[in-house]
Formats: C-alpha cells, structure tokens, sequence
C-alpha cells in the first residue's frame, strides 16, 4: 500500500500533465466502418486505447493516426481483418505520425500501396501483425508490408507479412531498430534494413522471397551512411520465389534466391544464421552500381562480418549477371558467401575492411562497383582477418543522448 | 449581453438598421471545432456568398488541382490585426486569422456561375497553440455545411470544358490528411498564402486591376511588405506567355512540394519539387526511385531529361490508381492539362550525362 504522500504525488503528477484515464474506444464491424474506425483514430487521447473488435472491416480509403501515445489493437492477426480490396486512395492503408504508438492483433490485407508505414514515429511498436497481399505474390501488390521510416527506436516484433512488391518488412532513415521473432514470405525482399543506424534483426523466418535479408545503404537521400546492423539467428532459407518487383525499384536487381545481401553499408554483422536453399547465394556483399553525384555517400560495403552461421546447400543457379559463366568457370555451384571484393573508389581513401569467415568464399576481385564485365574471381576457405567489433546490443528504452 | 440587443432589434424590425454582428472571434480561438461551418459567422448568409466584415478573397497565381473543383478562398483577420510579410514559406497570419476555401462543382464547367454545388469549405484556423485544419461538408441545398473529421466520399457529377460528363466519387479528407499535406516538420501550416503564389493581379470590386499584395498593403492588411520589385513571384502555370520551365515548377511546387520537400511529409523519398529546390538528383533528373513500389511503373528514374515517357513523375501524375498516383490525396481525376505542361518540361530539359549527375 503506498503511503498517502506517494498517493498525492502520483495525483499531482497526472493532474499536472493533464492525463485523463486511459479510456478504451471499442470499433466492431458493420456498416460505415470507415468513419467510425476513423473517428475513433481521430477522437483517440495520449494513453487511449483503440480497440477493434474481431471480424472483417471493407475499407474504401487510408486510415490514419496522427495521436501519440495510442495502442491500436485488434482481437488477433487472425480474427481482425482490415482488407483494403476496395480502397480509392491513399497511399498505404494504415498511416501512423505520431510518437510512442502501438499496433498489434489485427491483419490488414490488399492494400493498393503499402501496408502499414509510420514516419516520424518514434518509439514505434509493430507487434503480432499479419500484412498480406491475398492473391498471392504479384508486381501489382503494394510495395511495403510495414515501413516504418525516419524514426527513432522501432520495434517489430511477431509480424508476419506476405506478397509485398518490395520489402515485407522494410525499416528506412531510422535508428535503433530491432526485428524478431518475424516471419516474411512471397515477397521480393523478405526484410530490409535500408539508411538505417544500429539495427537488430534476430530469430526471424525469411523464406520464400526473392531475397531474404537486405541491408542497404542508398545515395541521394536525407539519411544516407547506414551502419551497426546485427543479423543474427535468423532461418533464411528456401527463398525460391522468382524477384517480381517493378523495375527501377532498388530490389528489383536483387537475384532470385538471395539469402543475405549487404549493399554499401558498414558496420554489418552476420552470424549465428540458418542459411540455406537460396539459388544465387548464401551471403552477398555487394557495392552500389548505380550512378551518384553525393561526395558524402560511400557506395562500399565495409567492416563486414560473416561468422557462425549454419549453411547449408547455396547458389547451385546464380541468378546474377555473370553468376552462370563464373559457376561454369569454377565446375560447380557458387561458394555460398558472394563478396564484389571492391576495397576502394576514389574519394573514399580508407580501403573496405571485412570478415567473411564462412568458407568457402567467392570474391569476385571487382575494379570498381559493378564491373562484372572485368571479374577476376578467386575462391578462398575465408577472406579478410579484421578484427571488427560486435556492435552492442540495440536498446529501445531511453533516447539517446 | 450585446447579442441580446442585437437580437432585440431584430425583433423589433430594427435589425436592417444595425450593423451585422463580426465574425465570432470567441469561438474561432476555441479549441474545439465549431460544429458547423455558420457558428464562425464568417458570412453574412447561409449559403455563405457574402463575407463578414474583414473576411478578404484572395487568388492564387498557381493552385492545387483537386479534380477540377472551382475554388473559392478567403482570409478572415481580427479586427485591427495584420498579415505580416515573409518573402519565403507563408506570410505570417495572425492569431485568430482564418483561412476558407470552398470546394464547388458547377454542373457544367463551360457556365461556372450556374447551377453551382457547393461540395466542402476547409477552414485552416490561427489557434493561439497554432493552425488546425478542419472541413465541413454540404448539405444538398447549400444552406449549412456540417463538421466532418472522418473523411467522406461524395458522388459527384459534372460537364467538363469539352462537354463531357464526368462522374466522381470525391474524396473529403478525413482531419489526418489534411495534415498530410499541410503540414512542416509535423504541425499544421498553410500552403498557398506565400508572397510568391499572391503575388499576382486581380480584379477590383469596383472595376480595374491590381497587385493583390500591393493591394493588401495599400488596404492596410498586409505590413513589412519590400517595394513590389522585391518581392518573389510564382509563375502562373496555365499563362502561355510565361517560360515553360518556370510554369512547370510552379505548378510541380503547388501541387507536389507540399509533400515534396525537406520537411513535408515525403522528406524521405528525397525527391523535393519545391521551389527553392535547385539540384538536379533532388528534382528527380537521374534520380532512381526510393520507396515508389509499383508507382515506379517499370521506369529507372523520376526525371529522364528528353524522355517523360521514360519519367516516373510523369507516369505517377497520369495514373489514377491508388498507389500509384500522385499526388496520393487530393485527386481521383487525371489532370491532362498540367501534365502536359509538366512533360513538356521534361521534354526541354537538356541531356545528362549519366543517372544521378
């Protein structure tokens, strides 16, 4: 029992920061779904709850939160459905824009561009989600499942997206971000970590994509010089399902059948991983190709760690760009970890650092970003001795200073 | 007290005698939104046709394109109040100053004073904690419009200037999405009332032409205004007599750089459309897409100089499917007209040496 002075302090503290009680506003389904689902979004105060009964809700247009503090909660991944087969507008079907919210225990289906995405929403939760695209994989679903972006402290945890034309779980400009216990499948990329600092994705399943697990690191854009992502105890296997992204999109030149890529970022760690039944490769570690015009982005994968990871059979049909003729020339299929072996570009004076421990290893000794045409190929049990540090874990309960 | 006499008079068929009561500036700095559009009493009827005392119409030299409603706007300032000159980003509106725009379909766009429907009235209201942004719908007659915050499709139906029908379902944002778009580093703001886009001529009530802002000054409603030569001037996009290039950014900064810039809500595609906006990869000239999905519709990048067949931003202003087009809210109409004008840009803009220079 707390003492009477406690009592009055803790009344005192909520009575100065103006907090009601956290009040429950209850959706079920039924007609005018959409503005009463909407109105509830809108009426929602700091601390509320938005509760959305079990059962299917037809949505005609983008919802959306602009309120901190709020849990949005279905009855279950299974049970809440909200479909946005007929949806008119809006570019993703649930628009989050507030800090310190909650989505869990609900399934949004067939939205016409991304699922879920949240920007500027710090302190994001994503948890016990499903985001699917029903009709299965097809360059005509959305391109994200949940694309939380230009925030700090994510969390995604318990989701399960499926049929996304992009990434499944996509995480872009954010910080301090962590991805577990996450299952992608049928989507191009099955996770992305993309112009992202200190990431953590762990004990997630991505299988069945055209490429398991990105980290990438892309110019010309307000955070660039991604860093510190951990890959670690993930089961990236069978990613079987042929790429069908648009063209121009950055993952449509990801090859079918990519276990692990790592695209111009630094600080990545990849270990204690299942990798396994992924066509083109195990592990890539690859620089940006394309042109840039910014002095301050850094096309190299650098400070690359590949260790511990349990993997299995990899690259018997690479699906790259002279992947075919180097495993003709090598009598066989690929080494399962793919390193460019790219070290240095001009502006960039410290030559690329990595440990690619998992043998055997294919570097294919690049001059430059994407000069396949002039690959010079070698295979080695390991490449690379650096001594480069694990990054500590990802925190997400106190800001960073 | 003073409402009781009003209404007194009223009664006593003093009422024509007696000044009209002002704009309710009490319950325009309340919190809370008015239920209806008629308890701000910024018009002096129901059918809002004719503004209170201080409620001022302005035009733009380049609007928003919002599926070809004719548009109304009006600024509403507190008595013995001014608008404050900003030669970049909106003029600085007062506390309690509010912002009306109408939304409306004539049934044929060919006689635009007839048979007019009044669809929506979006209110940006000066609160003393800053601007917020509401709209009120409707009713079939036009005589009292209701707040709606949800959002709401309407039917809409009407002949365009080549005298074809068009039928719409027309989307009213719900309050989110007005803040979508109006909105910089995460709290609500204007859009069009920048110097640049009021800083054209417009007719005179009683005959003649003017500088709009030479004319608000001169009225006293505008202050700290530089000499007319110094100020910034957009482009009027539909004015064929003005530089292509200059017509397309103006209407690609109307219609895109509210989202479209450093900090509107698309910051993160880096594809900034503002005005202000002058290196290339930013404007999207070799630029490859970002987070576009399908809207990218199998292109490389969003400005291909020579090419808007081969330009993303072309691609998504023809589309009308959601996910695809853009702007993303807004329009459920392609806007033939500006994309024109805007391909036409793209079709002038010289060769670049490779993506992304």
């Amino acid at each position: 029992m707390p003492s009477l002075t406690v009592r009055l302090a803790a009344a005192a503290i909520v009575a100065a920061s103006g907090a009601a009680q956290a009040a429950t506003l209850s959706v079920a389904p039924g007609p005018d779904a959409q503005e009463r689902l909407q109105t509830a979004l809108l009426d929602a105060r700091p601390g509320d709850t938005v509760q959305i009964a079990a059962g299917r809700y037809d949505l005609t247009d983008g919802l959306s939160l602009d309120v901190d503090g709020v849990t949005v909660t279905g009855a279950g991944p299974g049970t809440t459905v909200l479909s946005f087969k007929g949806q008119k507008g809006a570019g993703e079907g649930l628009l989050i824009t507030s800090d310190r919210v909650t989505v869990k225990d609900l399934a949004v289906e067939d939205t016409r561009g991304d699922g879920i995405k949240s920007k500027g929403a710090d302190d994001i939760r994503y948890l016990n989600l499903r985001v699917e695209w029903t009709g299965g994989p097809k360059a005509t679903n959305g391109a994200y499942g949940v694309y939380p972006v230009a925030s700090s402290r994510v969390l995604i945890d318990g989701v399960v997206v499926r049929g996304a034309s992009d990434a499944g779980i996509y995480v872009g400009q954010s910080q301090d971000i962590i991805v577990r216990n996450s299952r992608a499948e049928f989507n191009v990329a099955g996770i992305e970590i993309e112009n992202s600092i200190r990431a953590d994705v762990h004990d997630n399943v991505a299988t069945h994509n055209a490429g398991g697990v990105l980290v990438f690191d892309l110019p010309n854009l307000p955070q660039m010089g991604g860093n510190t992502t951990r890959v670690f105890r993930n089961r990236v296997v069978d990613n079987d399902t042929p790429n069908f992204a648009p063209k121009g999109n950055i993952v449509a030149g990801v090859p079918t059948g990519t276990g692990v890529m790592v695209m111009a970022n630094r600080n990545v760690h990849v270990f204690d991983n299942e990798i396994a039944g992924n066509q083109s490769a195990g592990v890539m570690v690859v620089s940006y190709t394309q042109g840039f015009n910014d002095p301050r982005y850094n096309p190299l994968p650098r400070d690359i760690v590949v260790r511990d990871n349990r993997i299995g059979r990899n690259g018997w049909d690479p699906q790259f760009p002279g992947g075919p003729e180097i495993a003709k020339a090598l009598g066989g299929p690929l080494p399962p970890v793919v390193w460019d072996g790219v070290t240095t570009v001009p502006g960039q004076p410290a030559p690329a650092r990595v440990r690619l421990a998992d043998g055997p290893v294919l570097n294919l000794n690049l001059p430059g970003p994407g000069r396949v045409d002039a690959a010079a190929p070698t295979v080695a049990a390991r490449v690379g001795d650096a001594v480069i540090a694990e990054p500590a874990p990802v925190r997400l309960e106190v800001p960073r200073p | 007290m003073r409402r009781g006499l009003v209404l007194l008079a009223a009664l006593l068929g003093l009422g024509a005698a007696s000044p009209p009561p002002g704009v309710d500036l009490d319950r325009v700095l309340q919190a809370d939104p008015a239920p209806r559009l008629s308890d701000y009493r910024l018009f002096l009827d129901a059918g809002e046709g004719r503004p209170n005392s201080g409620v001022v119409p302005y035009v733009l030299a380049t609007p928003l394109f919002t599926d070809q409603a004719e548009k109304s706007r009006l600024v509403f300032t507190p008595p013995g109040q001014k608008i404050g000159y900003t030669a970049t980003g909106v003029l600085d509106f007062p506390v309690g100053a509010v912002l009306v725009k109408t939304f409306a379909y004539p049934a044929d766009l060919r006689r635009p004073d007839r048979e007019v429907r009044k669809v929506e009235t979006r209110l940006l209201i000066h609160k003393p904690s800053g601007w917020t942004a509401q709209t009120y719908v409707w009713n079939a007659e036009g005589t009292e419009a209701v707040l709606k915050r949800a959002g709401a499709r309407l039917p809409v139906r009407f002949t365009d200037l080549k005298g074809v029908q068009v039928d719409l379902d027309y989307a009213v944002p719900n309050q989110n999405q007005c803040k979508t778009c109006h909105q910089l580093e995460g709290a609500v703001t204007p859009i069009g009332p920048k110097a640049r886009n009021l800083n054209r001529d417009i007719g005179l009530t009683g005959g003649g032409q003017a500088n709009q802002l030479e004319h608000w000054r001169k009225a006293g409603l505008l202050e700290g205004a530089p000499p007319p030569a110094a100020r910034p001037r957009l482009a009027t996009w539909d004015d064929a007599s003005q530089p292509v290039e200059a017509r397309a950014r103006a209407y690609l900064d109307v219609n895109c750089g509210h989202c479209h810039n450093p900090s509107g809500s698309a910051s993160n595609s880096g594809l900034f459309l503002n005005a202000e906006e002058t290196r290339p990869a930013a404007l999207g000239i070799g630029k490859p897409p970002v987070a576009a999905g399908r809207g990218a519709g199998d292109l490389l990048v969003g400005v291909d100089p020579g090419h808007p067949d081969r330009s993303i931003l072309a691609y998504r202003m023809a589309s009308t499917e959601p996910g695809v087009m853009m702007p993303e809210l807004g329009r459920t109409l392609r806007h033939e007209e500006g994309l024109d004008l805007v391909r036409a840009w793209i079709r002038a803009l010289p060769p670049q040496a490779r993506p992304g220079l």
